[in-house]
């Protein structure tokens, strides 16, 4: 059995729990982003120091040399992070189109209050509709989810 | 269900990206067609003088920061609509494609039929040539099925998913403050409309080639677009969707497709 590889996935597993928890501790990485990666960086030590769980795997999935199938299980990681990247990075877009939206609004409402045209253009109270949700995020439901 | 009343506040919503040569036309057109309408010039983040000539003819302009996209700018139109109180909204393009003086038939039609919510002009049920809609090819045929799937989805005649040129109710604008599709956004609009209950009709109006500017689909982009429209419209079928109640806003998020 080749044990170096076996080393080799410890140390950079092991490495990789410890960069994420100092990120954290850093507050370099928000709680909700970390936490996926801790848990893939767990399961990597884990899988990494019990050669035997590993095997396992192996075996139940069909690769012959046990240690790719901790590179198969890494990799799967990745795709998860990514994935889980690129929803944020949705609901970011979300998030900046409203904001931009509201400053747009607002701009329009300074103006209009710094020429003294609001009283002529506007008929409703305060410039406001039957409802008062003005401040209301569109996309607050989705970001309540995290 | 509002009652469609003579004084009720009308406001156009005019989304322009870098459209300074037409946008100013478009708003006199407005101002001189279709007097009792407010003009609101949504400014998508231009890089020429698009928002000053607006405010130089006379037009309330939202200034977007940034290029937000067709959808974006629009719905920035429906959130203006709904926090000054306006009954009815009507989107009317910067670049000239349409005409002011048909928004009274499109009030009109929404008077004459009080449970509409939407009322959309189409330029497809014109009749005779001479008015018809000259767009290149590759463009109609898009149009044509995202109609034939439209139609089938909301088993209801689309002719023209593509149509800006649409009145809508409170209720509608509501709807769509709250959430609005981004590319091509009228085409999935339709099927937000259908899911949520709310009613919409077509009727025939003129439109005009574009008076100047660029399209924001360029020909390059509209393969690109249409299979990003499909994708929602089909990831939009399986989408649960509650019904807006009165007093209720619609719990729903902005972002569709990728």
């Amino acid at each position: 059995m080749d044990s170096r590889i076996q080393l080799v996935a410890i140390v950079g597993a092991a490495a990789l729990l410890l960069f994420v928890l100092e990120m954290v501790r850093r507050r370099r990485l928000l709680e909700r982003y970390a936490l996926l990666w801790l848990f893939s960086a767990v399961v990597l030590l884990g899988l990494a120091v019990w050669r035997d769980g590993l095997e396992r795997l192996a075996n139940a999935v069909g690769i012959a040399y046990p240690p790719n199938a901790l590179f198969f299980v890494a990799f799967a990681f990745v795709l998860l992070l990514l994935l889980h990247f690129s929803a944020a990075v949705s609901r970011l877009a979300d998030q900046t189109k409203v904001l931009a939206q509201r400053l747009a609004l607002l701009e329009e409402r300074l103006e209009q209050a710094e020429s003294g045209e609001t009283q002529r253009l506007e008929r409703a109270p305060a410039g406001l509709g039957e409802d008062d949700d003005v401040i209301e995020p569109v996309g607050a439901p989705r970001a309540r989810r995290r | 269900m509002t009652s469609v009343r003579p004084d009720l506040r009308h406001l156009a919503v005019v989304p322009a990206y870098n459209e300074a040569d037409t946008v100013g036309h478009v708003v006199h057109r407005i101002h001189q067609d279709a007097p009792e309408w407010d003009v609101v010039v949504v400014d998508d983040g231009s890089s020429d003088s698009t928002a000053d000539v607006a405010r130089a003819a006379g037009a309330r302009v939202l200034r977007l920061p940034f290029n937000l996209g067709i959808g974006g700018a629009v719905q920035a139109g429906f959130t203006f609509a709904r926090e000054h109180g306006y009954d009815i909204m009507a989107q009317v393009d910067g670049d000239g494609q349409h005409d002011p003086a048909e928004l009274a038939k499109l009030v009109d039609y929404m008077r004459a039929h009080p449970q509409l919510d939407v009322v959309c002009g189409s330029r497809f049920l014109i009749s005779g040539d001479e008015h018809r809609y000259p767009a290149p090819i590759s463009r109609r045929t898009g149009i044509h099925i995202f109609a034939f799937l439209l139609s089938r989805f909301v088993r209801q005649p689309i002719s023209d998913p593509t149509s800006g040129f649409r009145i809508y109710n409170r209720r509608a604008i509501r709807l769509f403050a709250t959430d609005y599709p981004h590319d091509y956004p009228e085409v999935e609009a339709i099927l937000m409309l259908h899911h949520h209950r709310l009613r919409m009709r077509e009727i025939p109006v003129r439109m005009y080639a574009r008076g100047g500017g660029v399209s924001s689909i360029s020909s390059g982009k509209s393969a690109y677009y249409m299979i990003k429209v499909l994708l929602a419209l089909f990831v939009g079928l399986f989408r649960r969707r509650p019904v807006p109640e009165p007093g209720r806003d619609a719990r729903v998020a902005a972002e569709t497709g990728f």
